[in-house]
C-alpha cells in the first residue's frame, strides 16, 4: 500500500465500536485501534464505524486508528493441518506463523448448478442418526442440545467415527476443559494431522467469536475444493456465535426482531451454513454444528433460523426410563436421508423407521394416558413395553453399530411386541423380514 | 444519464450523491474496479440517493462511480425461459463461468444464437393491440406465442410480418405502425418491469376449476383452483417444501415457475437434478422441459431475493398471456419479507410488528393479486395459480407474514408440528387448513359436472367425520377408554381411517406420490362408505383392531397401481373385512 492511514481522533465509542471521521475506508476492511483488531462495519459519509473485537475497553478519543486496507483473510495451504489458530488465523499452539496464499473470509456463494447432489452416507453408527436422521456428506445439520448435556462428546464421537480427510474444528466460548477435551481426543485418536482448530474460548473476547465460523469455512474450502478433499466441520456452540452477533447490533442501534437478535440473524447464519456443499470433483464440506438451547426452547430465535437453515437437526434429550441420552426421533431430522435411505442402505429402511418412530409415538400416547390416571389397555402396555427397548437399542447415543444390525434390530422389536398389521408396513417387506429369523446381538 | 457518487456503505445499503433527477426503484450501476454492480434505489432525500445492493459490497470504495440507469428492474421476455435456471436478476447461472459466483457476475437471460420455427399468425393489415399473438414458435414442446409488445398502448396496424421460418430471437419478425403512423420493429424479445403487473388480458374471473395436483389432501379434501392463490405455513421441518415440490411434480399445468426464494440451495439442487429425470404428467415429456427455476438461496445476495419473486411472477403473468395454465411455487414468502426488514432497519425506518416495515401487509396483497384466472383479448384462457410457503418465527402462526398472507390468499395449508413429529405427512391440519374455493358456487358446480354429482357436500361431510372423531379422541383422552360410549371409540377411528388413508400419503413412493382425480373419486367415495356406515361393536378394544385393519388394507391399496391385480385383491379384502363386521363374525 503506498501509504498508511493513521488517525488519532474518535468521536464516539461504545462498549464494542468506535466511530471516527476517516477517508477512503472500506466497508468490510480490517483495522487496529489502539493495536487492537477491529473491522468496518459502516461507512456514512466521513463516519466510519468500527467493531472491536476485543471490546473498547481503553480505547480513548485520542487512540491511534490505522486501516489496514483489507478485509479479514487466512493464509491457506496444506500446513494448516495439525494446527491450532484463534479467530484472526493467527497460531496459539507455539508453532510457527502461518505460510500460504492469503484468501479473503466469507468468499463468494457456489453457483447452485454447480453443486452435486449430496447422496454419499456419512455412517456414525449411532442407531438415533443412522437409522432415523441418516446424515451425508455435503449436509449441514446442528445438535440441538440443552447446556448440560453431553454436546461436545458426542459431537467428537461423530467426528472420530466419521469418514474423513480434515477435521475443522471452529470453537466459540468453548470453555477451556471443552478445548482441552478435543484436543486430548484428537491427539489420542491419532487425528491431529488432519485437523485444524480455530479457537476462541470462553477466557477471549466474545466478538472474536465472529470470525471463528468464516475462517473455518475458509480452510474447509480450501481443502474441499482445492484440495478435493472430504472436510467435516465441527462448529460449537454457535448459540455464543448468535449472542455475540446481537452484542454488535445492538451497539448498533439496530432493531432488534425477535429475542433481541438480529434482523439479519437468519441471512448471517445462511451464509455460514450455506458453506456446505458436494462438489462434482469428490471434495465436500459437511458440517456438524452444536445450538444449546435453553432449557429444550426451539422456537427462540437462535435456533428457529437455524432450523430454517440447516438440513435437519439431532436433538439430544434425557430419557428418564432408561437413564440415558437419546437422540429423540420426533424433534430430529435429516432432510437429506431420503437421497440415501432405501437407496443406499437396505431398501426396507425408510418403512421399517418410520414404523418404530410412529409407534414410539403411540408409547408416549400410552404414557401420558398412564400419568393422567387412566387404565392402559393391552396394545398401550405392549407399545410401553416396546418403547423402552428402542430406546435402550436404538436411540440410544452410547450405540456403535452398523445400519443393518439397526434395521435387524428394528425388526425384532416389532415381532417382539407387534402383530402384523400394526406396523403398516408394505407387504413386500413383510414377506420378506417378518419371518426370517435372524439372531440378532444386543 | 444521471451520474452520481458512494459516499457511504453499510453491508448491503449504499448511500449515494447524486448530480441530477433519480426516479424511485430505478435501477443504478455502481462502479467497481472491473464490474458494474447493480443496485436499486430505495429512497431519494434531495441529491441523497439510498440504494439497496444485489451483490455482495466488499468491493466497493467510497467515491465510486454511479450510473443511474433510468430504468426499473426489467426481465427479458421471450423463447427460451423455459427448462432455463436463473439468479434473482434472471441471470442464467448455466453460462457462468467457474464453480463460485463472482461478484457482479452478469448473464443473458435468453439464448440470442439459437434459431426457433416461427408460425406467424397474425394477417398483414390486422388490428392489434399489446398482449396480442403475433406469431407462434416452439419452445420444447410448447408453444410460444410472440406478442405485441405489452408497453405498447393503444392499436396498432400489422404493416408486415415474416413467413414461417428459422428465425433468431433478435430478428425482427413484424412491423407494426401506430395510429399516427409511428413505425415499430417486433422481434421474439421484450423487456418489461419485475414489479408492474402484465394486464393485457380483456378479464380476470373468479377462479371456477379444480387445479389438479395429485394430492388427496388438496384436491379431494382442499381444492386449489386454477388461477387461485394458496399458501403453506409451517415451523421449519414440517414439510413445507416437500409439499411444494410433490405438487410441482404432480400438477397438472402447462408451465412451471419455481422460486427459491431465501432456503437452501441443496434443494433447488435436487430439483435440477431430479426434473430431468421425471415425468411430467400432462405430456409424458420430461418435467424440467415446462419448467424454470429461479433461485435466490440463503447464501446469495439478500437484496436480490424480493427482486426473484418478482422475476417469477412476471414470467408466470408472461405466459398466462399466451393462453396457458402457469403454476408459480415460492418457497419461501418469509425471506423476502425478511430482506425488506433488514433493509428497512438499515434505513432506520420506523418499524411495524416484529421490525418487519409497516407497508409489507400492502406488499403481500399486491403480490398475490397478480394471480388469477384471465381471458385473453381473442377469447382464449390464461391462468397463474400461485402457492407460497410461510415460515413463520418460532413456529407461531401469529405473525406478520401468515397474518398478512392470510387474508389474500384464498387457500390454506397449515402444517402442524405435531403431525410432522408423529411422521403424519404430509402435515397438513386437516381441522384448521381451508380452501375458500369449496365456497364458490361455480366452483361447486363445476365439480358437480366434472367429478360427481354432490361433490363438495361429500367432501364437507368428510370433515364432519373429522371433526368429529377429534372430538372423541379430546374426550376418550379426558374420560378414558371404558368412560365413553362406543360410539366415541367409533367416531375416533372414523377420521383415523380418513387420516391415513387419505390425508397421509407418501410423497417418497412412486405410486403413491401422486394420485389422479379418478382414483380420487374412487377412493373417497370407498372411505366415506365406511365413514359413514354403521358398524357393531362389543367392546372398545375390537373398534382399534377393526379400523386398524382397515387402515391397512386401504394403506396397500395406496401403494398399489391403480386398477392393478394387487389392487384389486386389496379392494376384495377390504369388501370381505367389512362383510365380517357386518355379519358379526369380528376377528380377534
Ligand atoms: N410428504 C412427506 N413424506 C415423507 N416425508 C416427508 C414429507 N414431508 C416432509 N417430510 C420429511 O420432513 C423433512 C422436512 O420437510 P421439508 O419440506 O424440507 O420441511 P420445511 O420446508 O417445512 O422445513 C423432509 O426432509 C422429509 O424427511
Ligand atoms: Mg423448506
Amino acid at each position: 500500500m503506498a501509504f498508511k492511514r493513521i488517525y488519532t481522533k474518535i468521536s464516539n465509542i461504545t462498549k464494542a465500536t468506535c466511530t471516527l471521521k476517516a477517508e477512503g475506508a472500506r466497508y468490510g476492511e480490517l483495522a487496529k485501534v489502539n493495536g487492537m483488531p477491529a473491522q468496518v462495519i459502516s461507512v456514512v459519509d466521513e463516519d466510519v464505524t468500527l467493531q472491536v473485537f476485543s471490546g473498547t475497553e481503553g480505547v480513548s478519543s485520542y487512540s491511534e486508528v490505522v486501516f489496514t486496507g483489507s478485509p479479514p483473510t487466512l493464509k491457506v495451504s496444506d500446513l494448516l493441518a495439525g494446527r491450532f489458530l484463534n479467530g484472526y488465523g493467527e497460531p496459539i499452539d507455539g508453532g510457527s506463523e502461518l505460510r500460504g496464499e492469503s484468501r479473503m473470509i466469507k468468499g463468494n456463494a457456489v453457483n447452485p448448478i454447480k453443486r452435486s447432489s449430496p447422496s454419499t452416507l456419512l455412517a456414525t453408527g449411532i442407531a438415533g442418526i443412522d437409522l432415523n436422521n441418516t446424515l451425508v456428506t455435503g449436509q449441514k445439520i446442528p445438535f440441538f442440545a440443552n447446556p448440560d448435556q453431553p454436546y461436545n462428546e458426542v459431537l467428537a464421537d461423530v467426528a472420530m467415527r466419521a469418514e474423513a480427510d480434515k477435521i475443522i474444528l471452529g470453537g466459540m466460548g468453548l470453555s477451556n476443559d471443552d478445548y482441552l477435551f478435543f484436543k486430548n481426543k484428537f491427539t489420542k485418536g491419532g487425528v491431529l494431522n488432519k485437523t485444524v482448530c480455530f479457537i476462541n474460548t470462553s477466557e477471549n473476547p466474545p466478538l472474536e467469536r465472529l470470525l471463528i465460523p468464516d475462517m473455518a469455512c475458509t480452510a474447509a474450502e480450501y481443502f474441499a475444493n482445492d484440495q478435493k478433499q472430504k472436510v467435516l466441520i465441527l462448529l460449537t456452540d454457535m448459540t455464543l456465535y448468535a449472542d455475540a452477533l446481537a452484542i454488535v447490533a445492538n451497539k448498533m442501534d439496530q432493531i432488534p426482531s425477535k429475542d433481541s437478535m438480529p434482523g439479519s440473524l437468519y441471512s448471517d447464519l445462511a451464509s455460514i451454513y450455506e458453506k456446505s456443499v458436494q462438489f462434482a470433483h469428490g471434495g465436500s464440506i459437511t458440517i456438524i454444528a452444536v445450538t444449546t438451547l435453553n432449557e429444550g426452547d426451539i422456537t427462540h430465535a437462535i435456533p428457529d433460523n437455524t432450523g430454517y437453515i440447516t438440513e435437519g437437526q439431532l436433538f439430544l434429550k434425557q430419557d428418564p426410563d432408561i437413564g440415558k441420552v437419546i437422540i429423540d426421533p420426533f424433534r430430529s431430522l435429516s432432510r437429506l436421508k431420503q437421497n440415501v435411505i432405501g437407496k443406499k442402505t437396505r431398501s426396507d429402511h425408510p418403512q421399517v423407521m418410520n414404523a418404530l418412530i410412529r409407534l414410539y409415538a403411540d408409547a408416549v400416547n400410552a404414557k401420558s394416558k398412564k400419568e393422567n390416571g387412566f387404565d392402559l389397555n393391552e396394545y398401550d402396555k405392549r407399545c410401553m413395553d416396546f418403547a423402552k427397548e428402542y430406546s435402550r437399542k436404538l436411540l440410544a447415543v452410547d450405540v456403535n453399530i452398523s445400519i443393518e444390525q439397526m434395521l435387524d434390530t428394528g425388526w425384532s422389536l416389532l415381532k417382539t411386541y407387534f402383530k402384523k398389521y400394526e406396523v403398516g408396513i408394505k407387504e413386500e417387506f413383510l414377506e420378506k423380514y417378518w419371518n426370517e429369523e435372524k439372531t440378532i446381538k444386543a | 444519464m444521471n451520474l452520481g457518487k458512494v459516499t457511504g456503505v453499510i453491508s448491503n445499503l449504499i448511500f449515494i450523491e447524486a448530480h441530477g433527477a433519480v426516479t424511485q426503484n430505478e435501477i443504478c450501476l455502481i462502479h467497481t474496479e472491473n464490474k458494474k454492480l447493480m443496485a436499486e434505489v430505495i429512497r431519494v432525500t434531495g441529491t441523497r440517493v439510498s440504494a439497496q445492493l444485489f451483490e455482495s459490497s466488499m468491493t466497493i470504495k467510497m467515491g465510486s462511480r454511479v450510473d443511474f440507469t433510468g430504468k426499473m428492474l426489467e426481465v427479458e421476455l421471450g423463447p427460451g425461459i423455459l427448462s432455463k435456471k436463473y439468479d434473482g436478476l434472471q441471470n442464467d447461472l448455466a453460462k457462468m463461468s467457474g464453480l463460485f459466483i463472482d461478484i457482479g457476475q452478469t448473464t443473458p437471460p435468453l439464448d440470442n444464437d439459437v434459431y426457433y420455427g416461427f408460425t406467424p399468425l397474425a394477417q398483414e393489415g390486422e388490428t392489434v393491440q399489446a398482449g396480442d399473438w403475433l406469431g407462434s414458435v416452439k419452445e420444447n414442446w410448447i408453444d410460444h406465442k410472440i406478442m405485441v409488445p405489452f408497453k405498447l398502448e393503444g392499436t396498432y396496424t400489422v404493416e408486415s410480418i415474416v413467413k414461417k421460418g428459422d428465425y433468431l430471437i433478435n430478428d425482427v419478425v413484424a412491423v407494426l405502425s401506430s395510429e399516427v403512423g409511428e413505425k415499430i420493429e417486433v422481434t421474439m424479445v421484450q423487456k418489461w418491469p419485475v414489479k408492474r403487473a402484465i394486464n393485457t388480458f380483456k378479464q380476470k374471473v373468479r377462479p371456477n376449476t379444480i387445479l389438479q395436483t395429485g394430492l388427496r389432501v388438496i384436491d379431494t379434501l382442499n381444492p386449489i383452483a386454477e388461477g387461485g392463490t394458496g399458501y403453506i405455513p409451517g415451523p421449519f421441518g414440517t414439510g413445507k417444501t416437500v409439499l411444494q415440490q410433490a405438487i410441482a411434480k404432480n400438477s397438472k399445468t402447462d408451465v412451471l415457475m419455481i422460486v427459491a426464494c431465501g432456503e437452501r440451495a441443496n434443494e433447488v439442487v435436487e430439483i435440477f437434478t431430479e426434473f430431468p429425470q421425471l415425468t411430467d404428467p400432462v405430456t409424458g415429456r420430461t418435467l424440467d422441459e415446462k419448467t424454470t427455476i429461479i433461485c435466490n438461496t440463503s447464501n446469495m445476495p439478500v437484496a436480490a431475493r424480493e427482486a426473484s419473486v418478482y422475476v417469477g411472477m412476471t414470467l408466470a403473468e408472461y405466459y398466462r398471456a399466451m393462453g396457458l395454465k402457469v403454476l408459480i411455487l415460492a418457497d419461501s414468502t418469509s425471506r423476502w419479507a425478511q430482506a425488506l426488514r433488514e433493509m428497512s432497519n438499515r434505513m432506520e425506518e420506523l418499524p411495524g410488528p416484529d421490525a418487519f416495515p409497516v407497508e409489507l401487509p400492502a406488499v403481500i396483497a399486491n403480490f398475490y393479486s397478480r394471480a388469477g384466472l384471465t381471458e385473453l383479448n381473442n377469447g382464449a384462457w390464461g391462468s397463474v395459480t400461485f402457492i407460497g410457503t410461510v415460515s413463520p418465527a418460532g413456529g407461531n402462526f401469529k405473525e406478520p407474514v401468515t397474518e398478512s398472507t392470510s387474508k389474500v390468499a384464498r387457500c390454506f395449508y397449515a402444517l402442524s408440528q405435531k403431525r410432522a413429529d408423529a411422521k403424519r405427512y404430509p402435515a397438513i391440519d386437516p381441522i384448521a387448513s381451508y380452501s375458500k374455493y369449496l365456497d364458490y358456487p361455480e366452483f361447486v358446480d363445476n365439480a358437480d359436472k366434472f367429478i360427481q354429482e354432490g361433490w363438495v357436500a361429500k367432501v364437507q361431510k368428510c370433515k364432519d367425520i373429522i371433526r368429529n372423531g377429534l372430538e372423541a379422541r379430546d374426550q376418550i383422552s379426558i374420560l378414558g377408554d371404558d368412560a365413553v360410549p362406543l360410539d366415541y371409540h367409533i367416531a375416533f377411528w372414523k377420521s383415523e381411517m380418513i387420516d391415513f388413508a387419505l390425508i397421509q400419503q407418501d410423497s417418497f413412493d412412486d405410486v403413491d406420490m401422486n394420485t389422479s382425480l379418478e382414483r380420487q373419486k374412487y377412493m373417497f367415495n370407498k372411505i366415506m362408505e365406511i365413514g359413514e356406515r354403521e358398524f357393531v361393536f362389543f367392546e372398545f378394544e375390537q373398534v382399534g383392531t377393526f379400523f386398524k385393519q382397515l387402515i391397512n388394507i386401504l394403506k396397500q391399496m395406496n401403494y398399489s397401481p391403480f386398477d392393478s391385480a394387487q389392487f384389486k385383491k386389496y379392494a376384495k379384502e377390504l369388501e370381505m373385512a367389512i362383510q365380517k363386521n357386518k355379519e358379526g363374525t369380528l376377528t380377534e
